[in-house]
């Protein structure tokens, strides 16, 4: 081989633009920069229904991302949903009169669980659970009972 | 009838003892790798054969493909006001398929059947007969540098095309199409999980590198020693590899992304 030092800094450069491809990839394509796990603190929530929440989605207060849900569990005893959330431990101080529902990002988005601030002194701390909670909405349920309110609309109309 | 069925036996008979010559070939190839990483000049000088001389065609690719991907996603998601999905719709192709699976093809046309042709041609003019008569075992000095070379060479390869794939999707759909910058790249970073999407596309070059190079040196080391030979051997490591990559894909896709 003739070349062999340029054929040397060559294969460096080449290895060293496929580890910026990896590098790359790792921290500005995927979630690894905002996985790199801060300190957090667990809340739960019981929920009559969570919908189609799953692991990893969101939680925001006021529109910002504050935490991700956990785990999401099934109370066989009180026959309710119960969400485990991470929050940031920057944010230790949403008060224990916090309410949770369950929205959705846009009309066909990802659900995500918002939280809204009460007036307490007290605040959630690890271990803590919301005890104010709405329901993710249903989409079906909305529009049935549309329709039958409609359908009764109708009817009192013909009398 | 009977002719049907001799030639029925005998296809699967040559397949099977095939698929035998090449699994022992592989365990050579591997058995050697011990030997060679004390050499690390001849994997060096392999990774330039096939890794720096493919960094352009698949840089290059990669860039269109990726530009092609902008302008496409941003005509359908425009017909549904999500535009702002362009990064995730890019980012998602390239690293779950399009990376891993456009570049193995580029690299076995490009990298394998130059390996292809250079070990058949060696065996033709009796090379690897010489090297064995110096009681140099060519699978370790030749196959196995070069086995290592490919499989090291197309992880990097594929990050490269994902890489550029997605600056290129930004190129167009950021600096053309007037996509947000934010939400190009924020978009991207919520729907991507480093996980499920890049770990498994890295492991998905990983097995693509494995199998294209595979193919390449058996088919190379298996050639009938003539011009013709080594012909047929060149088109049968593009064809092949095709077929094992995009079937392969199609497992590795079943398994990782299923749920």
């Amino acid at each position: 081989m003739q070349h062999t030092s340029t054929q040397d800094t060559l294969v460096g450069l080449f290895v060293a633009a496929g580890i910026v491809g990896l590098l790359f990839l790792a921290l500005q394509v995927s979630n690894l920069s905002t996985f790199i796990e801060e300190d957090t603190y667990t809340v739960a929530a019981r929920f009559e229904n969570s919908g189609g929440l799953k692991v990893k989605s969101p939680v925001s207060v006021a529109g910002v991302k504050i935490g991700q849900v956990k785990a999401i569990s099934f109370d066989p005893t009180t026959y309710e949903s119960v969400v485990e959330m991470h929050i940031n431990a920057k944010y230790n101080t949403l008060p224990d009169d916090t309410s949770a529902s369950i929205f959705t990002a846009g009309l066909l988005g990802e659900q995500y669980v918002n939280l809204v601030p009460g007036g307490s002194e007290e605040y959630l701390k690890e271990g803590s659970t919301i005890e104010i909670t709405q329901s993710a909405i249903i989409l079906e349920k909305v529009i049935g009972q549309f329709l039958f309110k409609s359908a009764e609309e109708k009817a009192e109309t013909k009398k | 009838m009977t002719q049907f069925l001799q030639f029925l036996g005998r296809t699967t008979r040559t397949g099977f003892t095939k698929l035998g010559r090449g699994t022992f070939f592989l365990l050579h190839t591997l058995g050697g790798i011990g030997s060679i990483l004390p050499r690390p000049r001849l994997i060096l000088n392999q990774m330039y054969a096939v890794g720096v001389l493919s960094f352009l065609i698949i840089t290059i690719s990669g860039l269109f493909v990726g530009m092609v991907l902008g302008l496409q996603g941003f005509y359908i998601l425009s017909d549904f006001g999500a535009e702002e999905t362009l990064g995730l719709m890019v980012a998602a192709s390239l690293v779950r398929e399009l990376g891993p699976v456009v570049t193995a093809l580029l690299f076995a046309g490009r990298a394998g059947s130059a390996l292809t042709a250079e070990i058949g041609l060696m065996k033709a003019t009796e090379q690897l007969s010489g090297m064995e008569m110096m009681a140099v075992d060519p699978i370790k000095r030749i196959i196995s540098p070069r086995f290592l070379a490919g499989l090291l060479s197309m992880p990097l390869l594929a990050a490269l095309f994902s890489m550029i794939g997605i600056l290129g999707g930004h190129m167009v759909g950021v600096g053309l199409l007037g996509v947000d910058e934010g939400s190009y790249w924020s978009q991207m970073q919520a729907g991507i999980d480093f996980q499920d999407d890049i770990v498994n596309g890295v492991i998905k070059s990983i097995v693509f590198g494995f199998v294209a190079t595979w193919i390449a040196l058996f088919e190379g080391y298996d050639t009938i020693p003539t011009s013709e030979g080594v012909s047929r051997a060149t088109t049968r490591t593009v064809v092949n590899s095709a077929f094992s990559i995009l079937g392969l894909d199609f497992i590795l896709t079943a398994l990782m992304f299923g749920d």
